[in-house]
């Protein structure tokens, strides 16, 4: 199949609705299209026809004095939203002035980015015009309405730096009848987890309905970029979520390199490759575990948490961190793999690849742990890709798309890259789909070690051009991490944006629980393990 | 020494042993998993924090929440005291009889379930709700399981039981056996073990037991807990004492009373090791599924009443 042999289509459909389209300079690896206005919600709409995913959307604004403002020094918006179909990545950019930032949502055809519509509302002002849901979304109570803090006025340190009041009167959907009750859950929870709360509209014990209330630990990443030098930046991607700061650092990394042209060594490639497969095996094991003590299953969750204990004190032995933070740098890796590490770890993939096996065959043949997970939270394939599921979600459905497979990114254009499949869509399948990721990224690992190149292990970024943008696609354990990046004309940060995949599995999540009883939401809640850090940003 | 004194020493006895048994499942439970789990004696000094931390009371509750803790124990513990542990014949037993045992135990949970209701929190409205759901079901099951002893023995008695069986030597009475089965799934029922319950989840959100004393604080939760500790051991002494009295002490000596303690507690030991095997083996069930396990041990309680009338009535 080649390469963007959709876009004639999608551009012809766009001519259809009078859509005004300039076919710019591409930001590697998409092709971008710029548009005016008036085209934002016909190109979604042709986007949906044609079935392209929508892999995100943000705002930045163009309104420091520094900024390239185009033909213009009035200060502007331009909003980005990133599609994509096969394995091909298409940006869509706009933009409004700041002072009427109107522009048509696109949630209407997408409903997986109407949260990601609300987020950029909320930080930087654009008005969303005919959303399906305009309430406040990352916004609780740290900073007024008519304040957003991604523009240029609004300061890093936050205008009120007292105590911000506990979140209040969101307007959660009211629903009615009798003998529904509602149980509030969170969000401090009873066990060591992130902050989120949820709200089930329950008959009995049925979920006849479940809403979501994140964004408890926003912690202003976005903003926190702006200005950071290269390096600072992939230490603060490498905080936006933990379980994944070797996918999100790298995926900041990868942006911060194709903005620059910068090229990391081959051997940097193929380490940041194994640091992120040990991370993902890392946590799959971790959530398998989780899975089943969540049904009650205790020893399937001890095994697998010793196993992931010994999996990361070798991580810290060998790479400086149990989680692996801060290895990724612009440019390379900061660890090299010394001649020791290299025989511990084939040691290390063998004993795990022995270990696993009779726990993996308890984990998916015991008839207990099978009648409790066998159709429970089920996600149709329609669901998941409405919402644009990635990662074992999506593979759980029957969507088998992995950017390491169909938008390969090195070393992975010389890997076989195995994606596990599954159809039935319930928590046993997002099991079976973990448990085989562990096993493929247990043989990737030795592929990897097999070929290890040698050479340097980082390069230094070069200045960036003034206003040059960058975009980072990396298949992190939870999914597609997609990571936005544009400098300013010193060679510093202007605006960063993380989109974890768990922006489309928390939406997943309050489909897949509906006609589910209230005592089985932790599984599949687990199941899916969207992540709050990664989603509050 | 009088009979009256080995009764209360017997009532004492079930309280003082009842968190010993809970370390010691939770012992067997770590070993099966690859774990050094907490010392055996972990339980008395849960006990001895809560008891000394401050009690504190949500705003919302009235006074049944204060008092149903202290109601809660003491019925079950009267319940655990109606039960031979050490020692037959004594007069307790003249007192309470099977019937009598089950309506505590009935009375322990109806508290039990007010308290979890009455602060108004969604948790504990949900938890009274498939606490009641479990024992509406579990209740028929106890009663038939414990009239096919009662048929066999003619007594409702406990000690009448226990005499009966003791005298009468080891038979292998299929209603026996019937009965053995209801009994021990109404017990894992009864004291939210896997699979019904999970005793050590902290996902609010499954729990049926702990759900109900999620606004239990201090000395309140201690009494809350400790009940649950001696339901369990109740449900332990029943299952073998009734079906393996040997070694219990027939007569006031202290030997025979040492024997009997030392009997019990191996027998417990054995009990509450096979208990956490099959903890280990297993994953909780879909609470909708606990129905249908009730209704297996009210099969069985049933089934072991005809095989009674069938197989043993005249034999």
């Amino acid at each position: 199949m080649s390469r963007f042999d959709w876009l004639s289509d999608f551009l012809s459909r766009l001519g259809e609705f009078g859509a005004n389209v300039r076919d710019d300079e591409r930001l590697a690896p998409a092709r971008r299209l710029i548009l005016d206005p008036a085209s934002w919600e016909p190109a979604a709409r042709a986007a949906a026809a044609i079935g392209l995913r929508h892999a995100g959307v943000w705002a930045d604004p163009l309104d420091t004095p520094a900024d390239p403002a185009r033909n213009s020094t009035e200060p502007r918006l331009r909003v980005m939203a990133c599609l994509e179909h096969g394995g091909d990545y298409l940006i869509l950019e706009t933009e409004v002035p700041l002072s009427r930032p109107h522009l048509a949502s696109q949630a209407s055809h997408f409903p997986g980015i109407g949260r990601l519509e609300r987020h950029a509302h909320d930080l930087t002002g654009v008005i969303w015009t005919d959303q399906p849901d305009g309430r406040r979304w990352t916004r609780h109570q740290a900073w007024p309405e008519d304040r957003f803090p991604l523009r240029a006025d609004f300061p890093v340190s936050c205008e009120d730096t007292g105590r911000a009041p506990a979140d209040a009167e969101y307007p959660f959907a009211p629903i009615q009848g009798s003998g529904i009750h509602e149980i509030p859950v969170g969000p401090v929870h009873a066990g060591i987890i992130e902050p989120g709360h949820f709200r089930f509209q329950a008959m009995g014990e049925e979920v006849l309905r479940l809403e979501e209330r994140l964004g408890y630990v926003h912690r202003g990443v976005e903003k926190l970029a702006v200005g950071r030098d290269p390096a600072g930046l992939a230490r603060l991607a490498g905080r936006v979520s933990g379980d994944s700061t070797v996918a999100h650092a790298w995926a900041a990394c990868q942006a911060m390199e194709r903005a620059t042209g910068c090229e990391a060594p081959p051997r940097a490639l193929a380490l940041r490759a194994l640091l992120a497969e040990r991370e993902r095996i890392a946590n799959h094991l971790g959530d398998i575990g989780a899975i089943c003590n969540d049904v009650g299953f205790a020893f399937a969750h001890v095994q697998c948490a010793r196993l992931r204990e010994q999996w990361q004190r070798r991580s810290r032995e060998l790479f400086g961190h149990r989680l692996l933070m801060d290895v990724v740098i612009p440019g390379g890796v900061a660890q090299d793999l010394s001649v020791g590490g290299f025989h511990n770890l084939r040691l290390d993939h063998a004993a795990l690849r022995q270990a696993i096996d009779p726990i993996f065959d308890i984990v998916e043949d015991l008839p207990s742990l099978d009648d409790r997970l066998l159709t429970t939270g089920i996600l149709s394939q329609a669901d998941a890709r409405e919402l644009g599921c990635t990662g074992y979600v999506g593979k759980a459905s029957g969507l088998a798309f992995d950017v390491r497979q169909d938008s390969p990114y090195p070393p992975y254009d010389r890997l076989r890259v195995e994606v596990p499949v599954q159809t039935e869509g319930d928590v046993a399948a997002r099991v079976r789909v973990r448990l085989g990721e562990v096993r493929g990224s247990l043989w990737m690992l030795d592929r990897l070690l097999d070929d290890l190149p040698t050479g340097e292990i980082a390069t230094p970024l070069p200045p960036p051009e003034a206003g040059a943008m960058g975009l980072g696609l990396i298949d992190g354990w939870r999914g597609e991490i997609l990571s936005f990046v544009r400098f300013d004309d010193t060679g510093r940060i202007a605006r960063y944006f993380p989109r974890d995949p768990s922006w489309f599995t928390w939406p997943a999540l309050e489909r897949l629980i509906l006609g589910n009883i209230v005592p089985d939401f932790p599984v599949c809640n687990k199941s899916v393990n969207g992540s709050y850090a990664g989603h509050d940003l | 020494m009088s009979a009256w004194f080995i009764a209360l020493l017997q009532a004492l006895l079930c309280v003082a042993l009842a968190p010993l048994l809970v370390g010691w499942v939770r012992r067997v439970k770590a070993r099966l998993q690859n774990r050094r789990g907490a010392p055996l004696l972990q339980p008395y000094a849960d006990l001895h924090k809560l008891m000394i931390k401050e009690t504190r009371v949500a705003h919302t509750a009235s006074p049944l929440f204060r008092v149903a803790p202290y109601i809660v124990f003491v019925a079950i513990w009267l319940a655990c005291a109606t039960v031979p542990l050490i020692a037959l014949d004594l007069p307790t037993a003249g007192i309470a009889d099977i019937i009598v045992l089950v309506g505590l135990l009935a009375l322990g949970r109806f508290f039990l379930a007010l308290a979890g209701m009455d602060v108004g929190t969604a948790f504990g409205g949900m938890g009274a709700s498939r606490e009641m759901l479990i024992s509406a079901l579990a209740e028929p099951a106890l009663l038939m399981a414990v009239f096919t002893l009662a048929m066999t023995a003619h007594s409702t008695s406990l000690v009448g039981v226990m005499e009966h069986h003791l005298t009468d030597g080891f038979l292998l009475r299929p209603s026996y056996l019937f009965a053995f089965g209801a009994l021990v799934l109404v017990a894992l029922a009864e004291c939210g073990r896997i699979p019904v319950d999970n005793p050590s989840t902290h996902l609010e959100l499954t729990m049926v037991h702990e759900a109900m004393l999620l606004e239990y604080t201090g000395r309140h939760l201690a009494l809350m807990e400790w009940a649950a500790w001696i339901k369990l051991l109740l449900y332990g002494v029943l299952i073998v004492n009734v079906f393996l009295p040997w070694g219990i002490a027939t007569v006031f000596t202290p030997a025979a009373l040492a024997l009997g303690l030392i009997a019990v507690v191996v027998k417990l030991a054995l009990l509450g090791a096979a208990l956490a095997l099959g903890e280990t083996l297993m994953a909780k069930m879909r609470l909708f599924r606990v129905p249908g396990f009730l209704n297996l041990a009210l099969l069985l309680g049933l089934l072991g009443l005809l095989s009674h009338v069938i197989l043993e009535v005249g034999a």
